[in-house]
């Protein structure tokens, strides 16, 4: 992650769960932030990367990048978005 | 008086085993009915049925044990709710969908607006044999649009809008035909891969793409005493006038070349898939 700028306010990781807690997981740790704090979610390829993303977005916050770990898991940077 | 079977069924009266029992059949449309609607269906199945409904496989309601001689009174006070008989027999259907964009996060077509557009357009029109539509919003394809003569499947058709792309690499990952590929922070489709499923526009975060919200439409689907899945014979279609367009000729071949009793997948392999393909890519393209 060092290739990119971005100031990371907190982490979760959301390897360790299936879907649909994958989500619930990501959107807790999201109710923690202030807004415009970033957090990085840690998520694993296949059903979570195809659509955590996009469940963050539905929800109002903004995506900024979506690094591959190159180990089987994704980092998605999100800036929170509302209180 | 002898009981005319025939009109009572295309009334939406289905025989029952019980004698002179009729399971009221109701015109649903798009699996979408009022709450005063609804009250007043329960109303009449507790005054003239035995107090309960069957939903039928196709998104309709069945009011069971309805007697011939209330028929008329049945009628008048459904009527009082915007109920009415639905039909059955040999001609188009009920039809069915989704609830689509309207509601839910992954529909990318108004399944409903489509679903009364076609109902009223030709609900209940004599055919050769049933004749059925099915719309569902997108690819999930909860309403299954291959099990019915004509199917409907909304579908995004996207074409990358650079200046508003961040580079976040979502909608590589949310693409699951793995038709996105980016290369230099450049977004390359592979049109041969896309099923129109609109993944990477919902999950984009700047929304980078320019969509049209358009059909696949899928023939000859059949599900009961034979199974055959229907089949998309033209490309996506981008606008509604010719969605319409497409469903008169669908209809109009059927009227017109298959044997009474035969169901829109057998006149087709009958009459030839290559001529009824012709005749709808003229309308397609006309």
């Amino acid at each position: 992650m060092a290739d990119f700028d971005f100031n990371i306010d907190d982490n979760v990781d959301i390897t360790d769960v299936v879907c649909p807690t994958t989500f619930v997981k990501a959107k807790v740790a999201l109710e923690e932030l202030d807004d415009g704090q970033i957090l990085a979610v840690k998520m694993n390829d296949g059903e979570p990367v195809q659509n955590v993303p996009r469940s963050i977005k539905e929800e109002g916050h903004q995506i900024l990048k979506l690094i591959n770990n190159e180990d089987g898991t994704y980092t998605l940077i999100v800036k929170k978005v509302g209180d | 008086m002898a009981v005319d079977y025939a009109t009572l069924k295309k009334g939406g009266f289905m025989r029952q085993k019980q004698k002179n029992n009729f399971s009221l059949r109701l015109r649903v449309v798009g699996g979408n009915l009022t709450a005063v609607q609804l009250a007043k269906i329960a109303e009449v199945a507790e005054k003239f049925g035995d107090g309960h409904v069957h939903l039928t496989s196709r998104q309709s309601v069945e009011i069971p044990f309805i007697k011939l001689d209330d028929i008329d009174e049945v009628k008048a006070a459904l009527a009082e709710g915007g109920v009415e008989p639905g039909v059955c027999g040999p001609r188009v259907r009920t039809v069915t969908a989704c609830q689509g964009e309207a509601i839910c996060p992954s529909g990318c077509i108004d399944t409903y607006a489509l679903a009364k557009e076609l109902d009223e357009r030709y609900f209940a029109r004599e055919l050769p044999h049933k004749f059925k539509f099915g719309i569902t919003g997108c690819q999930n394809n909860c309403l299954k649009a291959e099990e019915n003569d004509l199917g409907i499947k909304g579908g995004i058709k996207v074409k990358w809008r650079e200046s508003d792309c961040i580079n976040c690499g979502v909608c590589e990952k949310a693409c699951r035909t793995n038709a996105i590929e980016i290369k230099d922070g450049k977004i390359i489709v592979d049109e041969s891969k896309c099923n129109f499923c609109g993944r990477c526009y919902k999950a984009c975060p700047t929304e980078a793409w320019d969509t049209v919200h358009g059909y696949i439409v899928s023939f000859g689907g059949l599900f009961g005493n034979s199974i055959s899945k229907g089949e998309a014979l033209i490309p996506f279609i981008e606008d509604k006038e010719k969605l319409m367009a497409v469903c008169d000729a669908a209809i109009e071949f059927f009227a017109e070349n298959a044997n009474p009793g035969e169901r829109f997948k057998f006149t087709l392999d009958r009459v030839g898939k290559d001529k009824f393909t012709k005749k709808i890519l003229e309308v397609y393209n006309g």
